[in-house]
C-alpha cells in the first residue's frame, strides 16, 4: 500500500535575504520588493515527504501567484498540486487560515500524513499547522528533526524538546511538522522542470485518484484550483471574518536612540573604555 | 471564585515547573491587578502536588490541578483536551503560554478547539480599549509583538472572542519576589481521558542539563552575521572567555549553522538582561534588540557605520571585529 501524503507549502517573502533595493528610505523594507520563496522549512518537510516515497498532494492556500510555490514542489517531486486562492481568503490569520486549508484537505479526503514546515518566515507563528490537526481531529507532531520509521500504520519520529529530543510513535493518521535540521532538501530536477514548466490551473479541477495509480502512466495535468464556493467553505469562519485576531495598529520602529559614545578604533581609546568598565565593576 | 481570571497554562518538565510559567504567574497577577481579577494556574502532570505553593507565592489565587500518570509527560491531544475543557468550564478572560516547545505546540491546538484567537511570541502584553466600527471594547488585552522582519510593530487584539490567548518567551517578563506567606486555593479536577485521547506514545526522552545560561550570566559576547568566518567565531569566543562570559548570537548565526539554538538571543530566542552586552557584527535587527535592551551596558563592534545598533548601544565602536577585539583583549589580558 502506498502511503498518501499532504504537503503543505507556504509563499513567503525571503526575509533572510533582504536585497539593497527593497529598503526603504526610512530604513524599513518594502516587502513588496522582496522576492517570494517557498518557505524554507516546508521545502524540508516536502524532502520527508519525497523520502518517504508515498503519493504527494502539494497544497497552498494564496494568491494566483502562489502557483510559483506549488511549481516548485511539482519540480522536486510532488505528484499533484492544489491552489486554494480566493479573495474571500484574503486577510486571514492563522486560524482563518487553518480553516481554508482544513476544508481543502477535507476535500481531497483520504490521507495517511500531512507534513508542513514548522513555522513559516514571515511570522514565525508556528500555529497554522497544529490548529489544523486538531480541526481535522487528528494527531501532531511538531517540531520533528526526523522520521525513522514510517508504515502504513505508524510513524516513528525524532522530535526536539527544550533542553534535548524524544522519540515518539503515532499512528495515522498525523500532521508532522518538520524543523530544518531535519534534512538538506533536494533542488529541482530538471526533467521535471521542463515537464512541469508551463502547468496552468483549473479551476474547480476535482480530486481524482488518478496520480495515484502511476501504473496507469498519467502525471499531474493541471493544478487544481479551488474558491471558496468549491470548498462549501463557509464565509463566516473565512478571511477578515474568520479571524478571531485583529491588528489594532502598526507602527514602524525607529530604535530610540540614546546617547551613544563613540569610540575610536584605537587601542589608547578601547583600551580606556575597558578600563572604565572594569572601574565600574561591570567587567572583572 | 472569579469567573473571569488570569489564567497560566503551567509547564512542568520532570516535575520541574518551568521559569517561563513563574514569569507568566507573576505577569497575569500585573494584569489582573489592573483588571481586578484574581490569577489562576492549570497544572497537568503526576506527582506535583507539593510543587505547587510556588505557584502561590508568585501570585496565583487559584490553581487547577489535573493529576494523572498518563500526564506525566507532555503530549499534544491530552493536554490541548484538558486545557480547552478547563478554560470551557472556569471562563478565564486571557489565557497565557510560555512559547516554549511545547507551548507552542500546545497553545494553537487549544485555540482552534475553542475557535479563540492566539498571538504567538509577545513581547509586551498590556491592557487597554479597542475601537472599531463604532464600538469599544474596554480593558481588553492588548498583545504586542515585532512583525514582518522586525521593521514594525504590531498591536493585536481578540475582541470578540473570550479568552484573548497568548504565548511569552522565557525571559521576556520579568520576576517578582515571592511571597512565602502566600496562599491558594488548590482545586483538583478529573481527568476523563480514554485511552483513545493519548495517541502518541512516548519511546523515550533525552534531556540534558543546559550547556549554555544566558539568563543568568553577567556578560555577554554574541555574534552576528559580521562574524562570518571561523576565525572571527574563535576570537568572540576568546572575548567571551577572557571576560567570564557566555556566548550568544543572532538568529541568522544559528539559522546557518555557526552556534546551536541555545544561544540564540531575541524575540524568537532568549532575551537577557546583563551588565554588559557586547555585539560583535550584529547590525541591530527589532527582534535582535528587543532581546537585549534591558542590558545594563552595550558596546557595539560594528563596521558598517550606518548599522542600526550604532545609534543604540552605549558604546559604539566602528570597525572590523577583527581588528578591534584583539585591543580588547591586549588590555584584558594586561590585568592579569
Amino acid at each position: 500500500m502506498v502511503l498518501r501524503i499532504i504537503t503543505l507549502v507556504k509563499q513567503v517573502p525571503d526575509t533572510a535575504n533582504i536585497p539593497d533595493n527593497a529598503m526603504k528610505a526610512d530604513g524599513t523594507v518594502n516587502r513588496s520588493a522582496l522576492p517570494a520563496i517557498t518557505n524554507p522549512e516546508d521545502l524540508n518537510a516536502l524532502e520527508e515527504a519525497l523520502k518517504i516515497k508515498g503519493l504527494i498532494t502539494a497544497i497552498t492556500l494564496g494568491p494566483p501567484s502562489a502557483i510559483k510555490v506549488l511549481k516548485e514542489s511539482l519540480y522536486r517531486g510532488a505528484d499533484d498540486a492544489v491552489l486554494v486562492t480566493d479573495a474571500k481568503f484574503a486577510a486571514s490569520d492563522t486560524l482563518a487560515t487553518s480553516y481554508a486549508l482544513t476544508k481543502a484537505i477535507e476535500k481531497i479526503g483520504k490521507f495517511d500524513i500531512i507534513l508542513c514546515g514548522r513555522q513559516a518566515i514571515d511570522g514565525d507563528t508556528a500555529q497554522v499547522g497544529p490548529q489544523i490537526a486538531q480541526k481535522l481531529g487528528i494527531n501532531q507532531l511538531t517540531g520533528v528533526v526526523e522520521i525513522i520509521s514510517a508504515d502504513k500504520e505508524h510513524v516513528k519520529v525524532k522530535r526536539i524538546i527544550d533542553g534535548g529530543y524524544e522519540i515518539l510513535k503515532s499512528p495515522l493518521p498525523v500532521l508532522i511538522t518538520v524543523r530544518g535540521e531535519a534534512n538538506e532538501p533536494r533542488g529541482p530536477s530538471v526533467k521535471r522542470a521542463m515537464l512541469y514548466k508551463n502547468i496552468t490551473c483549473k479551476c474547480n479541477e476535482s480530486y481524482d485518484e488518478a496520480y495515484l495509480h502511476p501504473e496507469i502512466g498519467c502525471s499531474c495535468e493541471n493544478i487544481k484550483q479551488w474558491s471558496a464556493e468549491d470548498l462549501k467553505a463557509d464565509l463566516k469562519m473565512c478571511g477578515l471574518s474568520g479571524s478571531p485576531t485583529k491588528v489594532k495598529n502598526i507602527e514602524n520602529v525607529v530604535l530610540a536612540a540614546r546617547n551613544t559614545r563613540m569610540i575610536a578604533n584605537t587601542a589608547e581609546d578601547i583600551g580606556a573604555l575597558m578600563q572604565e568598565l572594569t572601574k565600574e565593576h561591570i567587567i572583572g | 471564585m472569579n469567573p473571569k481570571s488570569v489564567l497560566v497554562f503551567i509547564e512542568q518538565n520532570d516535575k520541574e515547573i518551568a521559569n517561563v510559567s513563574l514569569e507568566l504567574i507573576c505577569e497575569a497577577r500585573r494584569l489582573a491587578n489592573q483588571l481586578k481579577t484574581s490569577v489562576s494556574a492549570a497544572v497537568l502532570g503526576f506527582g506535583l502536588k507539593k510543587k505547587l505553593d510556588v505557584l502561590a507565592h508568585y501570585g496565583s489565587d487559584e490553581i487547577y490541578y489535573v493529576e494523572d500518570k498518563r500526564l506525566e509527560h507532555f503530549t499534544s491531544v491530552p493536554y490541548a483536551k484538558i486545557i480547552a475543557e478547563l478554560i470551557t468550564k472556569h471562563q478565564p478572560q486571557i489565557v497565557l503560554f510560555g512559547a516554549t516547545i511545547n507551548g507552542r505546540d500546545l497553545a494553537p491546538r487549544v485555540s482552534a478547539a475553542l475557535s479563540c484567537g492566539l498571538t504567538a511570541d509577545c513581547t509586551n502584553l498590556q491592557i487597554g480599549d479597542y475601537n472599531f466600527q463604532g464600538k469599544t471594547k474596554e480593558n481588553i488585552l492588548l498583545q504586542i509583538r515585532p512583525a514582518f522582519g522586525g521593521n514594525i510593530i504590531a498591536t493585536i487584539v481578540s475582541p470578540d472572542c473570550s479568552p484573548s490567548m497568548a504565548s511569552v518567551r522565557e525571559g521576556v517578563m520579568k520576576m517578582s519576589a515571592p511571597d512565602q506567606n502566600r496562599k491558594a486555593k488548590i482545586i483538583e479536577e478529573k481527568c476523563e481521558l480514554t485511552a483513545s485521547d493519548f495517541p502518541t506514545e512516548v519511546c523515550e526522552v533525552a534531556r540534558a542539563a543546559k550547556s549554555v545560561d544566558l539568563k543568568g550570566s553577567k556578560i555577554i559576547v554574541a555574534a552576528g552575521m559580521g562574524v562570518s568566518s571561523k576565525e572571527s567565531l574563535d576570537l568572540v569566543k576568546k572575548l567571551a572567555t577572557a571576560l567570564g562570559a557566555e556566548i550568544g548570537c543572532t538568529r541568522p548565526v544559528v539559522d546557518a549553522g555557526l552556534l546551536p539554538l541555545e544561544c540564540q538571543i531575541g524575540q524568537t530566542g532568549s532575551t537577557v538582561r546583563p551588565n554588559l552586552y557586547i555585539a560583535c557584527g550584529i547590525s541591530g535587527q527589532l527582534q535582535h534588540w528587543t532581546g537585549i535592551s534591558e542590558s545594563k551596558r552595550i558596546i557595539a563592534i560594528n563596521s558598517d557605520p550606518n548599522a542600526p545598533i550604532l545609534k543604540v548601544a552605549h558604546y559604539s565602536i566602528v570597525g572590523d571585529l577583527n581588528d578591534v577585539i584583539p585591543k580588547m583583549l591586549k588590555k584584558i589580558m594586561s590585568y592579569e
